[in-house]
């Protein structure tokens, strides 16, 4: 292969393709045990049925107070209450999950340590052969190990192990058990080959595989219809994205007649910079992104993909798939950064779902509906950040994201798996195990989950020195750096000046992070503060979740406190010697340094006391947000769900998600089927086509007919001179024609 | 190695021609059991004939194998040609060769007849041995589409497909099977007839120094010029024979009521083969015949307009169908659009998708019809709504259907991302605004099919009816592995494909491009 001439290609790296497919071998051999299990039991065995509210069946259901009815109903039948019925291959799949990712993070850090002493920046492509050799279109399947990739890389491999552990416990009594873990495995080996993807296509194998396997994931309790609906729509709203990604994938094709990330790299400089094609290119990469990130306009699936188990919202809907966009604008900046106008879309899109996002989460009830819009606002940051070209902003805050997010999202998959472990202890089927106000105090029953879980939300709020506060305050500094100099803020977006957008945009990102600092602790005052609220019978059993399911808590506690060491700031470790300065910066320099230079233009950098009184800024605002929340909010004044009374007034509104997905309904979704079926099927189809068309073209030919049988007399010489004249007439057609 | 081998055995003067006979030995042997085991019982009768039946098929397919070795794919010239005079007098020739394109659509049809008979093994009671039997001739009239070089032979192969799928659905149909199958054989024959003209007016047209008819297709392309409009009119002759097999839209309407009323295993052969004699209709005969019809910039713009329209089209009407067959139907029309589109954008990429469509919508759709006639069986129903939750009772089914419909999507990694992928990526190159617009149908075909999935296999089981079925067996799962199987293998390597249709698909646009440069300068390469 060419690629040997590479430093890498003598070491670990040359099994990088390993990586991927680890995670596919534990799909295999899970998947395998899960159909293997199904073909050996009939419907009649207790493990195949649907053990409603028995098992792990009802953990994340977002109306269980809706299916109360129907569970109180299935349980008059049979009295096996408490009787779980563990999966018979639960040991082997406990092991085969997890350990896959054991593996390949173990491959993934030997494979950094390899990449850390071979100090090449160029980028590592190992071809496996060729997908797509077509004319003048090569499409190899390529992987390619760079800076990027590899941080990347770690992210999954790292939080993917340590919330397949924690699956280990939240999952352990579903009779689904090994599709579970199929489908998180083979989640993982998408994951990888989207990022490790040597080419736009590779990365789009992996791109649309996460959004299978979310699909898959969101509707694993698939017997109850609002989750197969949830999965289905994050499957469809991902498309609509999806589309974008194609299109944008055609124009470079067409433009540059490659789709290798390392000959775009070279050749993009043939696109005129700020030239309609390139801003073509990157707005309709850019609708890919908004789909797989959840973004303004296409957030609306995310929050409704809660659905799925919790530890599938950590991994997916939290720390990596969702993250995907953000990674395909970083592994596009050297187009991103030759198209301005795309690149503020993309910041001003951005901040403005990281600002819409913050205010329907003051509102939610849901715990997890509280994570899912913080998630979506969270991802508007990093588009923030890698819209106004710091590309290594963007990525620093999606990995100390996925280090606070994946905590507060496992923290609240103790917290449910605690409550929901107590109703079933007292048979109450009725109350919702996710909704806040039926929680309070849980602090005094869960001590470990309730601190840890502060420490996600001080990162998340941007407190120092937790590790969100330097990445979110990275994004908001470049922000307000690139509005003096940068060719963004020589750009103007619809004619608005460039400098324009990017302080609305950093204003915007001000005002998300204090509802963000409100909001974040609301959740925690709500559940771990007050009195309890979960009922006399069902207190008794609240506490701490196993160790498997605490452990990785722990670790991501850690992650999230000192995540901000991986890239601080000049001006902190001026002040102080807490490490070295902007390490994953330097790190990421070969991929996205020159595009981040040529964004910031001539630019110069914001002075020091300026950036100090920003960060003090940001630190205010954090703490006020905070203090606002445990000022105004009053938790022992909360009743439990069912005694609550409805909302009025922007609180409904909000309640009710600016009311997002009845108007889609409205507006697209039933006009659409209105059409197809009335104008297209019955209108086009059956009444045009078939009714006046060939019933009536039928019609004539049996009056035609009718005319040829008053011809049939039966007398062989009128027979004669019609043949005759037939043949006369068909040859002097001929004739003419030619 | 093979490739010596089968010339050792000569396979290449035989195989074409055993490949005709041997169904049509088949055919006469059912219809020798059919009389010698009259005194049985129904059942012993349908098991006997097909036994009988797939015998055949299989001795069929294994003997097709040889081809994927002992054809010289880059080669301009027929392979395993041969011409015998039929009636030559009238310039008639039983004159027979294959090319890459050839081998591939007819490799394909011979592996999927015998699974048509394993989905009929149970299905099929009344009259079997009649049943098996035409199947058997239908696929001798099918590969003699693929492999027929004059253009009376192929006329002839191609109404011989018409009656066995017209007694097919009229024997063996639905309730509606008198209506449907007289329709597909009226809107069939409308266009057929049609072509017959172009044909005759064709061969007459080129006559020979003796002022003989000629039909043969390699003297036609040599030779043939057609005076002022005549072209377009004879185009026009075989787009409407071709358009209506396809089917485009306007033309489909045949098609889902076909399907629906046609027994599973007519469904699979109408949707995995006949559906693509259109497409190769248009690949072996309209384009290369009249270059200059298709180079007219009306010409081309109103045929991809109307494969645009088919693909959205098709795709929106599926996603109101509350019969499963239906739905499938109406998104073979979508399918079948993006393989239209294909081939009259023109490009390398385009062309070599749309030929990958082909097969991979005989694969994917072939397998839908399939499963939907397996849960049919068991349920008598094919109404989307009678179903739901039924991944509780038979999982594997579930996996099954969940796999085929993903590839029906054209998910990653399936195969039916490859070819829509190089037709868009193509025709993105000539046609931008309509391979955008088309590709907008990745976002209906996921609403469609994950709608019917849902309502098929998710949601709860609540209807007792359902609750006691019984999951796929042996048989079943044997019959759709193979499917399960080409999925993944054309979808992670369609290179081995790609490469034998190769030089055959750039022979046919440099012809086009190369033809029409003097009078059309509209197409770039």
């Amino acid at each position: 292969m060419l690629q040997n001439a590479h430093p890498l290609a003598e070491t670990v790296a040359r099994f990088v393709w390993w990586l991927p497919t680890v995670p596919l071998l534990g799909f295999l051999i899970n998947g395998a045990l899960s159909m293997f299990a199904a073909a050996k039991l009939g419907p009649a065995d207790p493990s195949a049925a649907d053990h409603h509210g028995h098992s792990g069946e009802a953990h994340d259901q977002p109306h269980a107070a809706e299916h109360g009815a129907e569970h109180g109903a299935a349980d008059a039948g049979h009295g096996d209450h408490g009787h779980v019925v563990r999966h018979k291959y639960a040991p082997i799949v406990s092991i085969v999950g997890p350990g896959v990712m054991v593996l390949a993070f173990g491959l993934a850090l030997a494979t950094f340590m390899a990449m850390r002493s071979a100090e090449s920046p160029a980028p590592y492509i190992n071809t496996l052969f060729s997908w797509l050799p077509v004319g003048d279109l090569k499409v190899d399947a390529a992987l390619q190990l760079d800076a990027l990739s590899m941080v990347m890389v770690l992210v999954i491999t790292g939080i993917g192990m340590l919330i397949h552990l924690f699956s280990v416990g939240y999952m352990q009594d579903d009779p689904g058990y090994p599709r579970y873990f199929a489908y998180l495995n083979l989640f993982v080996f998408f994951m990888l080959l989207l990022v490790l993807g040597a080419n736009y296509v590779v990365t789009f194998v992996g791109w649309e595989g996460v959004g299978l396997c979310s699909y898959l994931l969101i509707g694993f309790w698939f017997s109850d219809k609002a989750n197969a609906d949830a999965g289905k729509k994050a499957f469809v709203v991902n498309r609509i994205g999806d589309f974008g990604f194609m299109v944008a994938m055609f124009l470079l094709f067409s433009h540059l007649g490659t789709l290798d990330y390392a000959a775009i790299a070279e050749s993009a400089d043939k696109l005129p910079a700020g030239g309609i094609v390139v801003t073509a290119i990157c707005l309709f990469l850019f609708l890919g992104c908004a789909g797989k990130s959840a973004q303004i306009p296409l957030f609306v699936w995310l929050p409704d993909a809660m659905a799925g188990p919790t530890p599938v919202s950590a991994l997916i809907h939290a720390a990596t798939m969702v993250t995907a966009g953000v990674f395909l604008v970083a592994r596009s900046s050297m187009l991103f950064s030759l198209a301005p106008v795309a690149s503020l879309t993309v910041a001003l899109t951005g901040a403005v779902t990281a600002l819409f996002a913050a205010t329907i989460g003051l509102k939610q009830w849901d715990i997890k509906k509280v994570l899912a819009y913080s998630t979506v606002s969270q991802l508007g940051y990093m588009f923030v950040g890698v819209g106004v070209g710091a590309y290594s902003a963007g990525v620093f805050h999606l990995i100390t994201h996925a280090f606070f997010k994946a905590l507060l999202f496992l923290g609240s998959g103790s917290v449910i798996f605690s409550m929901h472990r107590a109703y079933h202890a007292t048979h109450n089927h009725g109350d919702d195990a996710q909704d806040m106000r039926n929680m309070g105090g849980l602090k005094q029953y869960m001590p470990i989950t309730w601190g840890l879980m502060w420490i996600a939300t001080l990162a998340i709020a941007g407190v120092p020195p937790f590790s969100g506060f330097f990445s979110k305050d990275e994004i908001l500094g470049a922000a307000f750096a690139r509005a003096h100099g940068s060719t963004l803020a020589d750009a103007s977006l619809l004619g608005i000046p460039g400098n324009i957008v990017l302080y609305t945009v950093w204003i915007f990102g001000l005002a998300a992070a204090l509802l963000t600092a409100i909001y974040m602790t609301r959740m925690m005052l709500y559940t771990f503060h007050g009195p309890n609220r979960t009922g006399d019978a069902a207190r008794p059993h609240l506490a701490e979740a196993p160790w498997i399911m605490t452990g990785p808590l722990l670790v991501l506690g850690v992650l999230s406190l000192a995540g901000g060491w991986l890239n601080l700031p000049e001006v902190v470790t001026d002040l102080m010697p807490l490490g070295p300065t902007a390490k994953l910066e330097h790190w990421l320099e070969p991929v996205v340094g020159e595009a981040t230079k040529r964004v910031a233009g001539a630019g110069t950098p914001v002075a020091a006391s300026t950036e100090e009184l920003l960060i003090g800024f940001a630190v205010a605002i954090a703490i006020a947000g905070i203090t606002i929340a445990v000022m105004r909010l009053k938790p022992s004044a909360l009743v439990p769900k069912s005694a609550a009374s409805p909302s009025t007034g922007l609180q409904s509104v909000l309640e009710n998600k600016w009311y997002v997905d009845e108007a889609y309904d409205a507006a697209i979704v039933r006009p659409t089927y209105t059409f197809s079926r009335s104008v297209l099927w019955t209108g086009v189809d059956i009444g045009l086509i078939d009714t006046i068309l060939v019933n009536g073209s039928a019609a004539a030919a049996r009056f035609l007919g009718w005319i040829g049988s008053q011809l049939q007399s039966g007398r062989v010489g009128t027979y004669a001179w019609l043949l005759v004249l037939g043949a006369v007439l068909l040859l002097r057609a001929f004739a003419r024609a030619s | 190695m093979m490739k010596e081998m089968l010339a050792s055995i000569g396979y290449n003067y035989w195989i074409l021609t055993v490949l005709l006979a041997l169904p049509i030995v088949g055919a006469v042997a059912l219809a020798f059991q059919a009389s010698a085991s009259a005194s049985q019982d129904a059942l012993a009768r349908m098991g006997s004939a097909r036994k009988l039946a797939l015998l055949f098929f299989a001795a069929e397919c294994l003997i097709s194998l040889g081809l994927w070795w002992s054809v010289d794919y880059g080669s301009p010239d027929w392979q395993a040609a041969a011409a015998v005079p039929w009636i030559p007098s009238w310039g008639i020739y039983y004159r027979i060769g294959v090319d890459g394109i050839a081998v591939v659509l007819m490799l394909m049809t011979t592996c999927i007849m015998p699974l048509t008979v394993l989905g009929s093994w149970t299905s099929i009671r009344e009259k079997p041995h009649a049943f098996y039997a035409l199947l058997l001739v239908l696929t001798t009239g099918m590969l003699g589409v693929f492999m027929s070089l004059d253009l009376v032979l192929f006329y002839v192969f191609w109404e011989l497909m018409l009656i066995p799928m017209y007694l097919i659905i009229g024997i063996w149909g639905g309730q509606r099977r008198l209506y449907a199958s007289l329709k597909f054989f009226l809107f069939t024959m409308l266009g057929s007839l049609l072509m017959l003209v172009a044909i005759l007016y064709i061969g007459l047209k080129t006559a020979d120094p003796l002022g003989r008819p000629v039909f043969n297709y390699d003297f036609i392309l040599q030779s043939a010029s057609y005076p002022g409009s005549a072209a377009l009119w004879l185009f026009g002759a075989f787009f409407v024979a071709f358009a209506v097999k396809v089917p485009m839209w306007p033309f489909h309407t045949w098609l889902p009521d076909a399907h629906v009323e046609a027994p599973t295993a007519g469904s699979v052969v109408l949707a995995s083969v006949m559906l693509k004699m259109g497409t190769f209709g248009f690949v072996r005969f309209a384009l290369p015949l009249f270059p200059d019809a298709v180079a007219n910039p009306m010409v081309r713009s109103t045929v991809i307009t109307l494969a645009v329209i088919g693909i959205v089209y098709g795709a929106l009407v599926s996603m109101v169908q509350p019969d499963f067959k239906k739905l499938v139907a109406y998104s073979s029309v979508s399918h079948l659009g993006f393989v239209m589109l294909g081939i009259f954008a023109l490009t390398t990429q385009s062309m070599q998708g749309a030929l990958l469509i082909n097969i991979n919508h005989a694969v994917s759709t072939g397998a839908l019809f399939l499963l939907i006639g397996m849960i049919y069986e068991r349920r008598h129903t094919r109404l989307l709504a009678d179903f739901g939750g039924i991944a509780k009772v038979m999982p594997i089914f579930a996996v099954m259907l969940t796999i085929v419909a993903l590839s029906s999507i054209g998910v990653p990694g399936t195969n039916g991302f490859v070819g829509e992928f190089l037709v868009l990526i193509g025709a993105f190159r000539t046609e931008p605004i309509a391979a955008t617009i088309a590709t907008t149908v990745v976002i209906f075909a996921a609403v469609y099919l994950l709608w019917a999935l849902q309502r098929i296999i998710y949601n709860p089981l609540a209807k007792p009816e359902n609750a006691a079925l019984k999951d796929l067996n042996a048989r079943e799962i044997g019959l759709l592995l193979p499917f399960i199987i080409a999925i993944f293998w054309l979808g992670l390597y369609p290179a081995p494909i790609l490469n034998r249709t190769h030089s055959a698909a750039t022979r046919i646009i440099e012809r086009v491009h190369g033809l029409s440069e003097s009078s059309s300068g509209s197409v770039r390469p």
